[in-house]
C-alpha cells in the first residue's frame, strides 16, 4: 500500500447517496435555481431523458454513434516510460484524446443531441469557453441535420481563435457575449438567456455536470462510458482493478465520467485536481472546492468563487477549460462525504507535466489533461510498484500550443 | 399589515391600477438611487422594486444586466442596499419596497440573517429570480417570522397543477412574466397573456401584475386592462443608463415617463 491517506469510506457512501434525490439534489447540493419560465422545459427534459435512458433502441443508437462516429473504445495505454521515470505505481492512461474532436466532450453532446432529436427539437445551443464543447456540439448538430448556436465570451473568442474557425466551418454560429467578464460563465448566462426565449424549438446542450437538474446527472450517465470502459479494460489488460483514479476538474465532466463506476468500489481512492493557477495564496485560480464556499450559480448549489457579498469572482488558469468559478454539484457532495479528495496544481505544475508527456510518451496532452497528470507525478513516486493509477487523458494538446509557447515567450 | 397589502387594499378599492416601476440599486449611485425612488413616488408610482445588483443576472436582457454591471462597479453591495432603502425610508414610510434579485446574494448572507436586516430596514416583500416555488420553503420561514412576501413568479411555460401549487402559497401578488424571454423582450403577445391570467384568476384572488415587455403607455395600458398593476423596468433602466451624467434631466426624463404611464393606467375605465 502506498504511504497516502486514502480516502475517507465511511459507511454513509452507498447508493442513495451518489445518486441524486428526485428533484436532483446530491445532499444539499444540485438542485432547480432557476427563472419561472424554465421549469416547465426542465421537467420535459427531465421526462424524456428518464425514458430514453433505459430504452434499447436509444441505447442502441447512443453505442452504435459512440463507436463509429466518436471511436470507442478509448484505448487504455500503460505509460511505461513515464511510470519507470517516477519509480512508483504503474501509470495508464485512459486516452479521450484519440476521440472524434480530441477529448471526451463528444460522449455527452453525442447522448444529449440524439435526445433533442427524439424530443423534437431541431435547434441546439451550447456555452463554450476554450471552444471543445463549442466543437464537440457543432459537430453532432452537424451529424444530425441541426441548427446550432454556440455562445462564446468575447475574451474566449480572442484567444481561441482556430476552434471559433472549427465551430464555423462545421456550419454553427458563433455569437460573442460581451456582458460580465466576457468567459465561459458569461456564455452559460447568455445561452440560458437564449433558451429562455427560444424554448419551444431549442434544446440546450450542456457541456458540463453542473447546471439545473437533470443537467448534473444526465451529462455525467453520459460520460460514465469513460469509466465504465476503463473498469472492464482494467480487468482485461491488468486482472485487477486500479488503486487511483486521477482526473481534472473544471465543471468536472471528464471526472465524474470516469469516477462515477468507481463510486462502490471503495477500495479504489479517487483524486480529482483543480487548477490552482499562480497559486491558490495568490487568489488568482480557478479551484472553488480547494478554495471556495457553497453558493448558488447556473441552476445549482455548488462550490463557488464568490465574494464576501455573493458576487462571483473572476478566475485564472492557464487551462481554459478549467477556468470556470462553480464545480458539479456531484463532486461537491463527494467532497463533502469524503469520497473523493480534491486537490489542486498550479500553471507550471501543469506545463511541466505537459512537456514530461510530450517527451516520454509521445504524447501532447491538453493542458486540462495536464493537471491530472502534474498531480499523477506527485503521488506515483510515494506509491508501490504494484499499484495502478488510471488517469484520465481527457483531451489532446494541439489546441493548446499556442497557450504554451506564449507562457514560454517563444514565438511560433 | 404588510405595505403591499395595504396598497393593493387602496388600489382596488379606488378601482386603480398599480404602477410598480423596477430599478436597480446604486445605478447610477447609491445617493441618486434613494432621489430617483422619491420621484418615482411623485410621479405616481404606487410600489418599487429595487434590484440586488448581481453578477451573473441570467434572467435579465442587456439593458438590465448593464445597470448590474454599472451598480457593481461603483461598488454597490448588499449593505448598500439595505442603506439605500434605509434612507429612502426615513422620508417615506408608507411606499411597499420590493427587492429582487438572484439567490446567491442572499445564501451567502444567510436567510434568517438577510430577512432581518430587510425587515429592520423597511423592505416589505422579496423576489427572487432563480428561487422557484420547489427550493423556496427556508427562505418562505425565515420570511414569515417577519411578515415579509415573497413574491412568485408565474410564466407562459407554468402548467396547471404548478400554478394551484404556487398559488397556496402566494402572499402580497403575483407576478406574471408575460413572455418566454429575458426583462426587456419586444414581442408581447397580450391576447396570450389575457388567456393565461384568466386561467390564474380562476385559480386566486390575490393581485396579479404583469411584467416583462411594457415599455410605453400603450403596452401599459393593455396588460393593466387584464390585471391589477403592471411592471415596468427596461424602459425605466434605458433613461438611467442614457442620462447618468445629467441628474437633472435624468429626472425630468423619469417623471415625464411615469406620469404617461400614470395616466395610461389612470384613463383604464
Amino acid at each position: 500500500m502506498h504511504k497516502l491517506n486514502r480516502n475517507k469510506n465511511d459507511a454513509t457512501t452507498n447508493a442513495h447517496d451518489i445518486t441524486p434525490d428526485e428533484s436532483g439534489h446530491f445532499g444539499v447540493y444540485g438542485g432547480r435555481f432557476v427563472s419561472e419560465t424554465l421549469i416547465g422545459p426542465l421537467e420535459e427534459l427531465e421526462d424524456a431523458y428518464k425514458k430514453y435512458i433505459d430504452d434499447p433502441e436509444f441505447n442502441a443508437e447512443f453505442k452504435s454513434d459512440l463507436k463509429h462516429f466518436v471511436g470507442r473504445p478509448s484505448p487504455l495505454y500503460y505509460a511505461e516510460s513515464w511510470s519507470e521515470k517516477l519509480g512508483g505505481a504503474k501509470i495508464y492512461l485512459k486516452r479521450e484524446d484519440l476521440n472524434h474532436t480530441g477529448a471526451h466532450k463528444i460522449n455527452n453532446t453525442v447522448g444529449q443531441a440524439l435526445l433533442a432529436r427524439k424530443m423534437g427539437k431541431k435547434r441546439v445551443i451550447a456555452e463554450t469557453g476554450a471552444g471543445q464543447h463549442g466543437v464537440a456540439t457543432a459537430t453532432v448538430a452537424a451529424r444530425y441535420g441541426m441548427e446550432c448556436v454556440v455562445y462564446m465570451g468575447a475574451e474566449d473568442i480572442k484567444r481561441q481563435a482556430i476552434n471559433v474557425f472549427r465551430i464555423k466551418l462545421l456550419g454553427a454560429e458563433v455569437v460573442p457575449v460581451e456582458a460580465g467578464s466576457k468567459t465561459l460563465k458569461d456564455a452559460l448566462n447568455e445561452a440560458m438567456r437564449d433558451w429562455v426565449t427560444y424554448v419551444d424549438d431549442t434544446f440546450y446542450i450542456i457541456g458540463t455536470v453542473a447546471g439545473p437538474h437533470p443537467y448534473p446527472s444526465m451529462v455525467r450517465d453520459f460520460n460514465a462510458v469513460v469509466g465504465k470502459e476503463v473498469k472492464e479494460q482494467c480487468l482485461e489488460q491488468i486482472g485487477q482493478l486500479p488503486n487511483v483514479l486521477i482526473a481534472c476538474v473544471g465543471g468536472g465532466s471528464n471526472a465524474i465520467g470516469l469516477f462515477h463506476p468507481f463510486l462502490h468500489h471503495k477500495e479504489v481512492s479517487i483524486y480529482g485536481v483543480e487548477a490552482a493557477g499562480d497559486g491558490l495564496e495568490t487568489g488568482r485560480h480557478a479551484a472553488p472546492l480547494s478554495a471556495g464556499k457553497p453558493g448558488v450559480l447556473h441552476g445549482n448549489r455548488t462550490y463557488l468563487m464568490e465574494d464576501d457579498y455573493g458576487q462571483i469572482i473572476e478566475t485564472h488558469s492557464i487551462s481554459a477549460g478549467l477556468d470556470y468559478p462553480g464545480v458539479g454539484p456531484e463532486h461537491a457532495w463527494l467532497k463533502d462525504i469524503g469520497r473523493a479528495e480534491y486537490v489542486s496544481v498550479t500553471d507550471d505544475e501543469a506545463i511541466q507535466a505537459f512537456h514530461d508527456l510530450c517527451q516520454i510518451e509521445g504524447i501532447i496532452p491538453a493542458l486540462e489533461s495536464s493537471h491530472a497528470l502534474a498531480y499523477t507525478s506527485k503521488i506515483a513516486p510515494k506509491m508501490d510498484k504494484s499499484e495502478i493509477i488510471v488517469v484520465n487523458l481527457s483531451g489532446r494538446g494541439d489546441k493548446d500550443i499556442q497557450t504554451v509557447a506564449v507562457h514560454e515567450g517563444i514565438t511560433i | 399589515m404588510n405595505r403591499i397589502n395595504t396598497c393593493f387594499d387602496q388600489i382596488k378599492k379606488n378601482d386603480k391600477k398599480a404602477l410598480i416601476p423596477f430599478i436597480t440599486a446604486g445605478d447610477p449611485s447609491s445617493n441618486l438611487t434613494v432621489s430617483i425612488m422619491h420621484e418615482l413616488v411623485r410621479s405616481g408610482s404606487d410600489i418599487i422594486e429595487l434590484g440586488i445588483p448581481f453578477s451573473d443576472p441570467m434572467a435579465d436582457g442587456p439593458v438590465i444586466q448593464r445597470a448590474s454591471e454599472r451598480a457593481l462597479a461603483q461598488g454597490t453591495n448588499t449593505d448598500d442596499v439595505f442603506r439605500i432603502v434605509k434612507n429612502f425610508r426615513s422620508e417615506d414610510q408608507k411606499t411597499p419596497i420590493i427587492l429582487m434579485g438572484y439567490l446567491n446574494p442572499i445564501e451567502i448572507m444567510g436567510y434568517e440573517n438577510f430577512v432581518n436586516k430587510a425587515s429592520e430596514v423597511g423592505v416589505d416583500g422579496l423576489i427572487v429570480v432563480d428561487l422557484p416555488l420547489e427550493e423556496s420553503t427556508r427562505l418562505q420561514e425565515a420570511l414569515k417570522m417577519r411578515d415579509l412576501f415573497q413574491i412568485f413568479l408565474l410564466s407562459p411555460t407554468t402548467i396547471k397543477e404548478r400554478l394551484g401549487k404556487i398559488c397556496e402559497v402566494a402572499s402580497g401578488f403575483l407576478y406574471y412574466v408575460s413572455l418566454k424571454g429575458v426583462t426587456g423582450s419586444d414581442k408581447l403577445d397580450i391576447k396570450l397573456v389575457e388567456e393565461k391570467i384568466l386561467q390564474i384568476q380562476s385559480k386566486t384572488k390575490i393581485p396579479l401584475a404583469v411584467g416583462f415587455g411594457i415599455k410605453d403607455p400603450s403596452t401599459a395600458k393593455a396588460a393593466g386592462k387584464i390585471s391589477d398593476a403592471v411592471v415596468i423596468g427596461s424602459a425605466l433602466v434605458k433613461i438611467i443608463a442614457e442620462y447618468s451624467d445629467n441628474t437633472d434631466e435624468m429626472r425630468k426624463r423619469i417623471k415625464s415617463f411615469m406620469t404617461t404611464l400614470r395616466q395610461a393606467l389612470d384613463s383604464i375605465s
